[in-house]
């Protein structure tokens, strides 16, 4: 049966017949462009496209990707300098966005719009169309039975049958099926399908699938992403100039249309699993209180945490990590201050040993860096060394070693502000040459070597602030116009899904034929696509067609004869082919090997 | 109150060895009724042709078929077939009595009553549901896929699944517990979510759904093999006189259905899989976003959600598509199902990525 509704090497398709392939036609450029659509469009093109995705997707999991691990991006390269290059030939670094996976997703795509139109069309013009006639011949079928009722009290058997089929026209009615009527002389018989939906689950789950790329492909034109630092008692302004550390813009955003707002950091809070208990020095709880001013409005407070985002007109603000920003105070041997700032210092383990660089370009004789760690809680190593043993302030020092030179940062190349290039510096303080290097506690100075001055780490709480040492948070903020299209999108496929793999659809056949004996009736079914229970639905609408016709329940031929097709084909069409004719539906069990039955 | 909780959680490793040990069990029975299973089924058959006369041809088979599995004709192997498939959907108190079977299947509900307590102990003493880290998740895990393979038996005969099921669970849940178990910690922040409910339970589910369906592609292609075999068979005794019977496989096959019945359930199992897996996808997506402030990024992770995702997708096309249903469409369930195992294992384990919640340092 031929079926215009899916590509033609459907496994339901016919095979094609061996003319056409023998007599192939000459083909011109139409026919060429023809043919090449419908190899586009086939189904086993679909699925080599697939493959070919889920295939090609897997290098960007081996590889470190530059979108979503840029340090391992260098690493590599610092690893592999041979392999680098060649890697990095093949895109190998950005599969995601390589020429290659993206022209198998675009061909994937294409096929899929070039599948889903005319499929559309065509279900557009089977929904509306009528069930279609009854073949001539339903015990052809794999489904199907057969009964034979005694025409009682002398009724005409051409009017029994017209009765019967009656019956059956309302029985497949309730039952949701689209009934149509095509009695032909003597024989009555009724043609009924159902499942509609599973053709319109597969067009809508494919394409909302068309509509998921569109808006992730929109959605990123769009989006913009920022990083930001904000210190305890310190602001952030949403502007690209001011506030953000990075900024990342899709193609079509306007930066300079931001929302005006400032986010003011009041406190931070994270608490440590304490020593002794189970994942002890474990962080969590992390909540960042903010204060947000959006223009024209009154300020507002509200807590940024992970998993829970802040929402800003229109932006998320995302709490992406936290640390601690010591204030450090530098006066110069008059006892001026030439710098004064909260610095912020990086954590580089879980008991937050962090690492922080302060530059003092101006003020002193000659330009000065220091380079230090902090120990939130300061323990002595067996090397003498610091670490930190927890990640709270149990006991907060900060070491710096001090260096004098060139900070490289006149000419105007701009310098990562964590990182201190010592080329052209001469160290003064430290391990390297053997001076003990710069050991502070909160409220503490320090002077500095040759006379430059001193150093100070304050005590934040003699500025209001609620510990020792302040802390700060990293934050992202976001705008993805796309996401919550993609998940509508992606929401709408998966109902399209549902109905298209559960629904089932078939076609019923009931025909009743008048005969010398009785009234002969055929059932049959036919599945259109996966079908597990066409079967039993076969057997159930002959044993609830028989009841409603009076027939003793016993003598439905649901239980009789046919039943074997019935019990033996369901949800197992191979098994069906044998059974159906019953020649060789002989089960081999033994009657003593056959189990009592437990109704 | 770590006390308590560290108590509870040395109960709960207790319960899983014994569990572990009762599968052990029930793996060896499910075993036993496997190789015992050809036997019962030539006997049975043997009492059938005794008492209806044959024709030649049958019988001849039968000489084969008789001397220790060799070769069967493919009509012996198709009315068999068809037998089977009447047994697999046979209704709870009419199915066959494989003694060891039955054995198999009381022991796995035994093992699984531990399982389960010990993955509700879990919980309980994590004070949160037991699937935060990879033991915890192994432990759901695997108990979802006794689950649902207990539950899949109410509606088909599935028992000659049983020894690939506990023979998964066992490698899994004990690899587990020697590999994978970590103390109880509280939980990091990131994992505080509803989206670790939903989002990791529903994966299990789909994994165990999709692991069923595996191991019936598997079946169908060894049914396939000894179909193939038979009708090979049949056409080389055809040509030359005499041709030697071959082996067609593990005898228990003949206690199975067709390839073709094994290939609808197993595509059954695979499309609700594939649903679940679906959600899983989305839900995941949802949780990223929240988390990580962008629903894809493609992490490690995430690729291989995706690549499984894909897979499956393909190995529907493929059930659908001329010249690909059968066997073609089940190795790709297999391939489907080995990147389940590889995504579980190998990623989370070894490939750096934001997902970081396997608890091993
Ligand atoms: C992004 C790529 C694609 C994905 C992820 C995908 C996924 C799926 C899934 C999950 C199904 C099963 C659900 C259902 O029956 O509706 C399906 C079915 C189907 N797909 Fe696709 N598909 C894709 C592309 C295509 C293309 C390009 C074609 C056209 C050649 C196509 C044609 C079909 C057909 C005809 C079915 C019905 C199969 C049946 O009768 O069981 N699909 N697809």
């Amino acid at each position: 049966m031929t079926d215009p509704l899916r590509p033609a090497d459907h496994a339901d398709a016919p095979a094609p017949s061996g003319d056409s392939a023998i007599a192939q036609p000459k083909l011109g450029f139409v026919g060429w462009t023809r043919w090449g659509w419908r190899q586009l469009t086939s189904m086993r093109t679909a699925l080599v496209l697939l493959l070919l995705l889920a295939v090609a997707a897997i290098p960007g999991s081996i590889v470190p990707q530059r979108s979503a691990d840029p340090n391992g991006v260098s690493q590599f390269r610092v690893d592999n300098p041979d392999l680098f290059p060649i890697l990095d030939g093949m895109q190998l670094f950005d599969v995601y966005t390589s020429a290659w996976f993206s022209a198998i997703y675009i061909l994937l795509f294409i096929s899929l719009i070039g599948c889903v139109i005319p499929r559309t069309k065509h279900h557009w013009q089977a929904l509306r169309a009528r069930p279609p006639r009854t073949p001539a011949r339903l015990a052809r079928l794999d489904d199907h039975a057969e009964t034979l009722i005694p025409v009682t009290g002398g009724e005409d058997p051409v009017v029994a049958a017209g009765r019967a089929i009656d019956l059956a026209q309302a029985q497949l009615k309730r039952g949701g099926y689209r009934v149509e009527r095509y009695d032909r002389g003597d024989v009555a018989s009724v043609s009924a399908e159902r499942g509609y939906l599973r053709e319109t689950g597969n067009l809508v789950f494919h394409g909302a699938l068309v509509g998921v790329l569109i808006a992730v492909g929109v959605g990123g034109g769009l989006t913009y992403t920022g990083q930001t630092v904000i210190t305890e008692g310190a602001s952030f302004v949403n502007s690209p100039g001011l506030g953000y550390t990075s900024f990342n813009p899709g193609r079509f955003v306007d930066t300079n249309a931001l929302p005006p707002y400032t986010v003011t950091l009041d406190s931070f809070d994270v608490t440590y699993t304490p020593i002794g208990e189970q994942g002890q020095g474990q962080a969590g709880d992390f909540a960042a209180h903010v204060t947000v001013q959006e223009p024209g409005q009154d300020a507002r407070e509200g807590d940024i945490r992970v998993n829970h985002p802040l929402d800003v007109v229109g932006e998320r603000l995302y709490l992406m990590g936290n640390g601690y920003a010591p204030t450090i105070t530098v006066r110069d041997a008059d006892g001026n201050v030439v710098f004064r700032e909260d610095v912020e210092f990086l954590p580089q383990d879980a008991n937050m040993t962090s690492l922080g660089v302060v530059k003092v370009p101006d003020g002193l004789p000659q330009q000065m860096g220091l380079v230090g760690f902090f120990y939130p809680s300061a323990a002595n190593l067996n090397t003498g060394a610091f670490t930190s043993a927890f990640g709270d302030l149990l006991n907060p020092m900060l070491t710096l070693d001090v260096y004098v030179g060139d900070l490289g940062i006149d000419d105007g190349t701009p310098r990562n502000v964590y990182a201190l290039d010592t080329g052209d510096m001469t160290q003064l303080t430290g391990r390297a040459i053997d001076v003990p290097s710069l050991e502070l506690a909160p409220g503490e100075t320090a002077d500095l070597p040759d006379g430059l001055g001193t150093v100070t780490f304050e005590n934040a709480t003699q500025e209001g602030a609620p510990e020792a040492v302040k802390r700060y948070v990293s934050l992202s903020v976001h705008r993805d116009v796309g996401a919550p299209w993609v998940l509508t999108f992606a929401i709408i496929a998966l109902a399209g899904l549902l109905a298209a793999l559960f629904v089932p659809r078939r076609r019923m056949w009931v025909k009743a034929t008048p005969t010398d004996a009785g009234l002969r009736i055929e059932y049959a079914g036919l599945a259109r696509g996966e079908d597990p229970a066409i079967a039993a639905a076969v057997a159930q609408l002959s044993r609830e067609h028989g009841e409603a016709l009076g027939v003793p329940a016993g003598d439905t031929p649901g239980d009789g004869g046919a039943g074997g097709a019935a019990a033996g084909g369901s949800g197992v069409s191979g098994a069906s082919d044998a059974s159906g004719d019953g020649a060789d539906a002989e089960s081999p069990r033994p009657p003593s090997e056959t189990p009592p039955k437990v109704d | 109150m770590p006390e308590t909780g560290l108590s509870l959680d040395s109960a709960s490793v207790v319960l899983v060895w014994t569990a572990i040990a009762i599968y052990a069990l029930a793996f060896i029975a499910y075993a036993v009724d496997l190789a015992r299973r050809s036997d019962q089924a030539l006997k049975a058959k043997d009492a059938v042709e005794a008492r209806v006369l044959v024709g030649a041809a049958a019988s001849a088979g039968r000489a084969a078929g008789g001397a220790g599995g060799a070769g069967q004709t493919i009509e012996e192997i198709r009315a068999e077939e068809a037998a089977a498939g009447v047994d697999l959907e046979a209704r709870i108190g009419a199915r066959r009595r494989y003694l060891w079977a039955r054995i198999g299947t009381s022991l796995t509900v035994l093992g699984f009553v531990f399982h389960v307590g010990a993955t509700v102990l879990r919980g309980i003493a994590a004070e949160r549901v037991p699937w935060s880290n990879m033991y915890e998740f192994a432990l759901t895990g695997t108990t979802l896929v006794i689950a649902v393979y207990l539950v899949v038996l109410l509606r088909y005969d599935l028992r000659f699944l049983g020894s690939f099921v506990t023979g998964l669970v066992i490698v899994l849940l004990g690899g587990a517990i020697l590999a994978y178990y970590v103390e109880v910690v509280p939980l990091a922040d990131p994992l505080k979510s509803i989206w670790l409910v939903v989002h990791v339970f529903v994966a299990s589910l789909a994994t165990a759904l999709l692991a069923l369906a595996f191991a019936l592609s598997v079946l169908q292609l060894m049914q396939h093999r000894r179909e193939r075999l038979a009708v090979a068979a049949a056409a080389a005794s055809a040509s030359t006189e005499g041709g030697k019977p071959r082996r067609q496989g593990p005898r228990f096959l003949r206690t199975l259905p067709s390839a073709d019945a094994l290939e609808s359930l197993a595509y059954r199992f695979t499309i609700i899989g594939f649903i679940f897996w679906t959600f899983t996808l989305i839900a995941g997506s949802i949780w990223a976003n929240d988390a990580w402030g962008r629903y894809w990024g493609f992490d490690t992770k995430e690729v291989w959600t995706f690549v499984i995702w894909v897979l499956y997708a393909g190995y529907i096309h493929a059930r659908a598509t001329r010249g690909w249903r059968g066997t073609r469409s089940a190795w790709l369930s297999i391939v489907g199902f080995s990147a389940v195992m590889f995504n579980f294992t190998i990623v989370n384990q070894f490939f750096k990525g934001l997902h970081v919640y396997s608890g091993l340092s």
